[in-house]
């Protein structure tokens, strides 16, 4: 492809491992390569990393370092959090409560649980993805176990009134779980003040690697383990430790924390231009998410008359990364579930496009996606029998 | 994911646009499953003589139209009408496993077009 410069705007799919975060890791995968379980010196070396790991991700959302369970990703922090306070709390209740908007690593998960016999709430959200306080209240039955609501939501960006859930269950003596995977980094988060039971996280989010991610169990939460094996973790996730992926989340977590004011008020003025020029240039366009409560690099936006897998091959011709919740990105049928329960119809599902910024992204990129996208969109328009019935009236 | 003939026809559509007055319109698919395309021929002694078409659809559905197009122009009705979404796939140098609907509605949409020639015809 002859393109000049790529514009990496998809930080919420992934984000690159950073230079800091790799010469961390580095001596973990040859120098530093001992089991931290071995009682010899190799693996006693190795243990020190993992706990100082431990205390990093620890003290950046106010936990106890023993609170931190690592495992290979947010997904299976998420299957661990909610498999496990399911099984373990069986004798006093089989009901669970989510949201319509979760990651699939919550609702899949949630699904096969109803299949094994539990009940299951998907609580409706508003046009701007916000839970409604109002709901979850009354949603709780004598036999409700736990709630999991999201922190942030990865396609729209809506943040969760997490505090308030988290004290609605509290007082109901109801466990509650937040899949934080997209908003570590970009919000600020103390599990204690918060009333948090369980929190996800996932490495590659915040400019650590892939395949590493930890889950957040208060002291004293009731729940058993689903990978079975040794006595890694406290006998809570068995299978020896991804050491250089947890030095690596250890020292992504640190400094997404250290420098947090600075990248995110920086991130957020790009983002905010990005959304003025989108909306000031493209019509019939609509910004997807709450306008203010919403993660610092997150846009995403529907652009009617037009479908988002087309318009991201476009955009990937210039160069510029992003992503769509339309039904031929994703590889189903059907468009976002987001989407679709924010009350958007399909049609209107189908031309979305999730622009997500990071470090990486300057004044320039985003100059050159608000030159390049409104003369895409109008191509595909002009292309677009959907657009004749309107074309009119313009 | 897409083969280089696909790119083409996706960055660079043959035939697009609308024929005033044309001879037979066909549109098929929905946008609730996120696939339009219209079909416009302008038909002379049942010889295809000129095709538009318009889609709202993914980069397959855009390119199986503008090579659908491609392949019926100068074609006579008869040749358009044997014109398979197996032959689409063809030209394209292959498809995808899920985009192969893309190539159906193609066909699809032909079909559509020379039926309301036909029909028009009749009266």
């Amino acid at each position: 492809m002859n393109v000049s410069k790529r514009i990496y705007l998809d930080h919420a799919a992934t984000t690159y491992t950073s230079k800091e975060v790799l010469n961390e890791m580095l001596p973990f995968f040859t120098e530093y390569f001992g089991n931290p379980s071995s009682v010899h010196q190799y693996g006693r070396e190795v243990k020190k990393s993992i706990d100082l790991a431990r205390d990093r991700v620890a003290k950046a959302i106010g936990a106890l370092p023993e609170e931190i369970y690592f495992t290979a990703g947010g997904s299976e922090a998420d299957n661990l959090a909610i498999k496990g306070v399911a099984y373990a709390n069986k004798s006093k209740g089989n009901h669970i409560i989510t949201t319509k908007i979760e990651h699939p690593a919550v609702i899949h998960t949630c699904e096969q649980l109803e299949k094994e016999g539990f009940e299951v709430t998907y609580l409706n959200v508003d046009q701007y993805g916000m839970v409604s306080l109002e709901d979850v209240k009354s949603s709780i039955k004598a036999n409700t176990i736990l709630i999991s609501v999201m922190y942030a939501n990865n396609e729209i960006g809506t943040i969760q009134p997490i505090t308030e859930i988290a004290q609605i269950a509290k007082e109901k003596g109801i466990y509650f779980h937040t899949d934080a995977v997209q908003a570590i980094g970009s919000v600020r988060i103390n599990v204690k003040e918060q009333n948090i039971d369980m929190l996800s996280m996932a490495a590659h989010k915040f400019y650590g690697p892939k395949g590493v991610g930890a889950l957040y169990v208060r002291k004293g939460v009731k729940l058993i383990s689903i990978i079975h094996g040794g006595s890694q973790e406290r006998k809570r996730r068995a299978g020896t430790e991804n050491v250089p992926g947890i030095v690596g989340m250890g020292k992504a977590i640190e400094l997404a924390y250290q420098n947090f004011d600075e990248h995110n008020s920086r991130v957020k003025g790009l983002r905010d231009k990005l959304i003025k020029g989108v909306m000031e240039n493209i019509p019939y366009t609509r910004l997807n998410g709450h306008p203010e409560k919403r993660l610092v690099n997150n846009s995403n936006f529907c652009f009617e008359y037009i479908e988002g897998e087309s318009l991201l091959l476009n955009l990937d011709m210039k160069g510029i990364a992003g992503s769509s919740g339309s039904a031929c990105s994703s590889g189903s049928l059907e468009p976002s579930h987001v989407l679709l329960a924010i009350g958007l119809s399909h049609e209107i599902a189908h031309g979305s496009l999730r622009l997500s910024l990071g470090e990486v992204n300057t004044e320039e990129d985003i100059d050159f996606v608000l030159q390049v996208l409104p003369e895409i969109v109008d191509r595909l328009r002009q292309m677009s029998p959907l657009y004749e019935k309107v074309k009119g009236g313009k | 994911m897409y083969s280089d003939k696909v790119m083409d026809h996706f960055s660079c559509p043959r035939n697009v646009g609308e024929i005033e007055n044309a001879d037979g319109v066909g549109e098929v698919g929905n946008a609730h499953c996120g696939d339009i395309m219209k079909i416009y021929l302008k038909i002379e002694e049942d010889v295809i003589t000129d095709v538009k078409f318009k889609t709202f659809g993914c980069g397959a559905a855009i390119a199986t139209s503008s090579i659908a197009t491609d392949m019926i122009k100068g074609k006579t009705v008869e040749e358009a009408l044997k014109i398979t979404n197996k032959a689409v796939v063809e030209a394209l140098d292959g498809l995808p496993a899920q985009k192969i609907h893309c190539s159906v509605l193609a066909e699809e949409a032909v079909k559509a077009a020379i039926e309301d020639y036909q029909k028009k015809k009749a009266q």
